[in-house]
């Protein structure tokens, strides 16, 4: 659109603080880590400044004694992991959050902004206050195993948490609320006279769910399934408080390598090889929603 | 659809029930942070009388605040130059950049920064958490922000131009009253955002900066407690208000262009 005026502030002025700003804090530290993710580790932390590769072959290779590269599995395994948890928490939010979505946007107005206003507080409130509600219910002495104790239907605690359950558990119920507002931003515009007529031309519910209400949605529940994959892919606080010290997931995985493993140079290209993958994945999701025309990635604001 | 109404309930069950039971149990008497045996407010006041808990508090404060005006600002002016100003070079990749750390996975971010202020040797104390706020503050500072402004009908601002204001006064006069809810709403949300935030701020702050979160994430790391539950819940009530707020601020906003 042509303007008839500008604002015609200085470009030093608007766009500049910003963008020095992120060129320093944001940018910068991410060029030092690939850097970093490329020298010698330093046993009492950080960096010695010397080429060495090591970082990389790691994630493939162990030494043994002689000094031969064996391969080893443990660091793909721990990837391979948060990819089947993240995976798993994506579609379990995806099967809850779906049917609440299409309800919520299904209803008189005013009941939509009280339902919406629900999911929205747990959407900004401390995950990781989220995450420790669960502890309290799954620990050994905690609200499940206290009650099932109680009604004397088990004599021993059963071992709920730290466990890839308490982990998907976990998960799937912090991310929730990012997978049912996607879903119901891209409902809130259906035209309902296409479900009507669905249903007129004689369509069974699971049929008009099938062709007409999940192609409208389509483009939220790609944007939802990304909102809950990414974070849970490089989620921390899930796998340390749940989890405990033996599920690492990738991002606990990171997080050990800068404090107790002091393996700066394999932490950095541990989070540069994450920070790929999610690249990759919403390159994907762009030059899909630019097909659709539409740009739902912000929509929930 | 048959059965989608009820599996909403079970939906907002399941949403708050941990929750309540996390609130209802800050409450409790005894010990356990997960057996009843009546109601006090003890846990509170151990909490708000526990010193390392009022340090964090202050840290937090004052960490969410200065990241809230400093983004809020940088966000402004950002969306001034994107939504308002002329198309420039580079226009897209600032606006990729300056909304990247929403999509970026924290941990990767939280390496990052503390990789970059060990390489500089950079040891300010709250100051570089602040900083570290500031980043991932900024988009949820943009975003409103920028809504707001594309929601708002230029021909007012052209007609303040029109009418002989200059550029200064047309902003300070109309696009600034006009964008407020934007701003605030924008501010608001930085707020509870950097108020909120554990994984960065476990990674950059020294001893000494200690965040609210991460305090609690120490304490939780030592077994359960109601007065972790006291702490936690009064950290969710905080996000509460805010966003119940924020929500009517900007359903009104949207109400009346």
């Amino acid at each position: 659109m042509k303007r008839l005026f500008n604002f015609n502030l200085p470009p030093l002025l608007s766009v500049g603080p910003a963008a020095l700003f992120l060129t320093v804090f944001f940018i910068a530290p991410f060029a030092i880590i690939a850097v970093y993710s490329l020298m010698e580790a330093d046993p009492f932390g950080g960096v010695r400044r010397a080429f060495s590769a090591d970082a990389y072959i790691q994630f493939l290779f162990t030494r043994d004694w002689d000094g031969n590269l064996q391969f080893d599995l443990s660091y793909l395994n721990i990837f391979w992991r948060s990819f089947a948890l993240a995976a798993g928490a994506t579609v379990l939010c995806l099967a809850a959050a779906f049917p609440a979505a299409y309800y919520i946007a299904t209803q008189p107005r005013r009941r939509r902004g009280l339902l919406l206003l629900l999911i929205t507080v747990p959407f900004w409130a401390n995950l990781l206050v989220r995450t420790y509600c669960w502890v309290l219910i799954l620990r050994d002495s905690g609200l499940v195993n206290g009650w099932l104790i109680a009604f004397d239907l088990i004599s021993t605690p059963l071992p709920l948490m730290y466990t890839d359950g308490a982990i998907l558990v976990g998960l799937t119920y912090t991310y929730l609320p990012f997978m049912a507002l996607p879903i119901y931003a891209s409902l809130e515009k259906t035209d309902w006279r296409l479900i009507e007529a669905s249903r007129d031309l004689y369509a069974g519910h699971r049929q008009t769910l099938a062709r007409v209400v999940f192609p409208l949605a389509r483009p939220g529940v790609i944007a939802g399934c990304i909102m809950v994959f990414i974070p849970s892919l490089g989620a921390f606080i899930a796998p340390s408080l749940l989890g405990g010290g033996r599920n690492l997931m990738i991002g606990s995985l990171i997080q050990l390598q800068f404090s107790s493993s002091r393996n700066w140079p394999f932490g950095a290209a541990s989070a540069l090889i994450l920070l790929a993958f999610v690249l990759l994945l919403l390159y994907l999701w762009r030059r899909r929603s630019g097909r659709d025309g539409r740009d739902d990635g912000e929509s929930i604001w | 659809m048959p059965g989608f109404g009820a599996w909403t309930w079970v939906f907002y069950i399941f949403l708050y029930l941990p929750l309540v039971i996390l609130v209802v149990f800050s409450f409790n008497a005894g010990r356990s942070a997960t057996v009843w045996s009546g109601f006090s407010l003890d846990w509170y006041a151990r909490a708000f009388g526990n010193e390392s808990i009022q340090r964090a508090t202050v840290n937090s404060l004052i960490v969410a605040f200065s990241a809230m005006t400093a983004a809020t600002v940088l966000a402004l002016l950002a969306a001034l130059a994107l939504m308002r100003g002329r198309r420039f070079r580079g226009g897209t990749v600032f606006r990729v950049t300056l909304l990247a750390p929403l999509m970026i996975p924290e941990i990767v971010t939280a390496v990052a920064t503390l990789t970059f202020f060990s390489a500089l040797g950079m040891q300010l104390g709250l100051f570089n958490v602040f900083i570290a706020h500031t980043v991932f503050c900024i988009p949820f500072a943009y975003l409103p922000i920028a809504a707001r402004l594309s929601n708002l009908d230029e021909s007012l601002e052209c007609a303040a131009r029109d009418l002989y204001a200059g550029a200064w006064r047309a902003f300070r006069r109309v696009t600034l009253p006009l964008a407020m809810p934007g701003i605030a709403a924008g501010a608001m949300l930085a707020f509870i955002i950097s108020l909120d935030d554990f994984v960065i701020t476990l990674m950059v702050a020294d001893a000494g900066s200690t965040t609210l979160p991460v305090y609690i994430f120490g304490m939780v790391r030592m077994g359960t407690s109601p007065e972790i539950n006291a702490v936690s819940t009064a950290l969710l009530a905080v996000t509460t208000v805010i966003i119940v707020f924020h929500y009517y601020l900007s359903n009104s906003a949207k109400n009346r262009p």
